[in-house]
């Protein structure tokens, strides 16, 4: 807890370095990710991720030290070479791209951990800490690093800004942006170069083994909550934000630990919770707006099945039992009395001794069913010359989502008739007629 | 029968198309007349939508040249406009109907510039002429296959070009759908705008268009729909398989061979 407050007040200037560049890469590689995320090239960042290791390390080799601008130039040349060989391998063989994105991808990390292990053996002492970029560790962007990395992801956003309307465009209709006159080749290539200096960037608070899930997680967890792009960048750059101070908080207070794994985690819950919370594409909303269809279908199942007694005897006062209710209708038990008690808290039945009968509210409303019902056996029978034996089971289904709207048109539709396929009356409300 | 045209506004020459080696489109030679609604029918796998899209830079050309307007496509694009398939691309894109209607603009808005305010005007006009303006704002998954067509028709009409290719867009609409595109291009070609339609049901040609070009790997017939729109022409496309042609085109696949001698 003293941690938390002590991190968060960023008090100790390091603090606010460490957790402003956590959060400045994070954003811009989620802005970037929320492009390669529409243009379905996800595997394409987890490949540019991996790829980058190799170049880190020969960097290295060859430089003799841990310079932020000469790794970052050693990793974006593999990460491009990587790029441009899954381009090749698809187009000029008959192989996919998922398989020349796996086989690519493999082969590049191969020689990145082949040529990490030779460094670590060779004893070189500035060595250390190189191993941090296999799964990040934030607290150690600082000094150099710092303004190097900074600056990238600043660029990027920058450069992101700029070109969102030729993004969107050669991500939605390529063809179309063509036809135009953009230069889609170009733009294309500028994307990719983004792609990979997002990766790039993030190596080392988050490392090459899991950058991709920073790329793509905030812009799939993103598109839950909107349906417009900007909001969506928006969106994804606050995910990507939190998890990228949390990740530096992580780093901060457990300096073992190493961050990659816990951004990842973090944006990935955020991900989850949009999975399910979001409204109308969140699994919740979609299980709950089940139920209401649920709730709704069994209330006026009830409000029709006693309008049908009430046809039976011509008493639409009269109170009925459970049993008289179950007789001509087997409802479930436990559904029914719940039905009946919602029914009698909404007001469209009054209760006494155990004994239900219609309000005059409730009355209307199961007269509306059963005419919706039989209107629609009418129609079925009438205009898709379905037999009349045939049409019951539909109707019980459509009779439920007719909207007042779909209601006058098929009244008039149909002329008002008189009798359903079967012969019984359908019941107008007298006070709405307007034949 | 191929009619020919003085001033056409569009000129294909000795065009050659090859999907990998294999021949798709093969030697087309046409023009067509300003101001006319063509009609390009064939069956499928005939080159109909290759055509267009060569036309239109879209995919390399094994050989031959395409002029519009007299000059090369790079010099006219402006006049030019494309309506791709409703099926390539993905509908559930973040996008608003007003979203992808205002596309139609960005060439004339340029690069890196934001839409102004004449041009969401425009691309708000444009989704008037199809009827959509209550759908303005609906995100585009939300669309029936019909409204979907009419957004990219408004993205075309939003161009404001003189000649418009269109690539089905009658494939999967309603019949009132349909019924309110042909009366827009109509009347955009009473406006002196030259449509070319890639179509598919034989029954509405006539009806539709006054100008047939009928492709099945070779153009067929190019012409005024009363003089190519005949049951021999149309056999001729629909019928016969050109055997020989298709073993040659595969023959060149197999082994490797250039469409054309390069040497």
């Amino acid at each position: 807890m003293e941690d938390l407050i002590y991190f968060f007040s960023f008090q100790d200037p390091n603090i606010r370095y460490v957790a402003a560049g956590s959060v400045l890469l994070a954003i811009s590689s989620a802005l970037v990710g929320c492009f390669t995320f529409l243009k379905k090239k996800a595997l394409v960042g987890d490949a540019v991720a991996h790829s980058v290791l190799p170049g880190i390390c020969l960097a290295f080799l060859l430089s003799g030290n841990k310079n932020p601008v000469v790794l970052i130039i050693g990793a974006f040349i593999t990460g491009w070479l990587a790029l441009v060989l899954i381009d090749f391998i698809t187009r000029s063989s008959k192989i996919k791209e998922d398989t020349s994105i796996g086989l690519i991808l493999s082969v590049f990390f191969g020689i990145g951990i082949l040529l990490l292990t030779m460094i670590q053996h060779s004893g070189n002492a500035a060595q250390t800490g190189l191993d941090s970029f296999l799964f990040g560790k934030a607290a150690a962007l600082v000094g150099t690093d710092l303004v190097v990395f900074s600056s990238i992801s600043l660029v990027l956003v920058v450069v992101v800004l700029l070109f969102y309307k030729e993004f969107a465009l050669i991500s939605f209709d390529e063809d179309f942006a063509k036809s135009i006159g953009f230069p889609v080749r170009r733009l294309e290539l500028v994307l990719t170069t983004l792609t990979v200096l997002a990766v790039v960037t993030g190596i080392q608070a988050v490392g090459v083994v899991l950058m991709a899930a920073m790329l793509i997680t905030p812009a799939a967890a993103a598109r839950f909550w909107t349906d417009k792009l900007s909001v969506m960048l928006v969106i994804a750059a606050v995910f990507g934000a939190v998890s990228g101070i949390s990740g530096a908080f992580i780093s901060y207070t457990a300096p073992a630990m190493p961050t990659g794994p816990w951004i990842v985690l973090i944006v990935s819950m955020l991900a989850l919770v949009s999975f399910f919370i979001a409204p109308n594409k969140g699994i919740f909303y979609k299980l709950l707006r089940q139920y209401r269809i649920k709730r709704r279908i069994l209330n006026e199942n009830i409000l029709k099945l006693f309008y049908q007694l009430s046809e039976i005897d011509a008493d639409h006062q009269r109170a009925r039992t459970l049993t008289e209710l179950q007789n001509k209708r087997p409802i479930r038990m436990k559904s029914l009395k719940k039905g009946l008690r919602r029914l009698h808290i909404q007001g469209y039945l009054s209760n006494r001794d155990d004994k239900w009968s219609l309000t005059e509210q409730g009355k209307i409303k199961g007269r509306r069913v059963v005419k919706l019902h039989r209107l629609w056996e009418v129609y079925l029978t009438k205009y898709l010359r379905i037999a009349p034996d045939h049409v019951h089971e539909d109707a019980d289904n459509i009779e439920h989502i007719l909207t007042p709207e779909l209601e006058r048109r098929l009244e008039s539709l149909l002329e008002y008739p008189e009798n359903d396929p079967h012969s019984s009356a359908i019941p107008y409300d007298p006070n709405l007629m307007n034949k | 029968m191929i009619v020919n045209v003085e001033n056409p506004i569009l000129e294909v020459h000795d065009l050659t198309v090859t999907y990998s080696r294999k021949p798709v489109l093969w030697g087309v030679d046409m023009t067509l007349p300003k101001g006319s609604l063509v009609g390009v029918i064939g069956p499928n796998g005939a080159g109909k939508s290759t055509l267009i899209k060569a036309i239109m830079g879209l995919i390399p050309l094994s050989s031959g040249w395409v002029e519009l307007f007299g000059s090369p496509l790079d010099d006219v694009r402006k006049k030019v406009s494309y309506v791709p398939q409703k099926e390539s691309v993905d509908w559930d894109f973040p996008a608003s109907v007003r979203d992808v209607v205002v596309m139609g603009r960005y060439a004339k808005v340029g690069l890196f510039k934001r839409p102004r305010k004449a041009d969401y005007e425009a691309a708000d006009y444009a989704i008037a002429q199809v009827k959509m303006t209550e759908f303005a704002n609906r995100q585009i998954s939300q669309l029936s296959g019909g409204q979907q067509q009419r957004v990219f028709l408004a993205r075309a009409l939003a161009q404001n070009a003189d000649l418009y290719f269109m690539d089905e867009p009658f494939a999967g609409v309603d019949a009132a759908t349909e019924k309110a595109i042909i009366g827009i291009l109509k009347q955009m070609s009473a406006q002196g705008k030259t449509v070319i339609v890639v179509h598919h049901d034989l029954q509405t040609v006539t009806k539709y268009f006054d100008w047939v070009v009928q492709l099945n790997t070779r153009l067929v017939a190019s012409g005024p729909v009363e003089e190519v729109f005949t049951q021999e022409l149309l056999q001729e496309t629909y019928g016969g398989k050109l055997t020989i042609l298709s073993d040659v085109g595969n023959l060149l696949r197999k082994q490797g061979f250039p469409t054309r001698d390069v040497t």
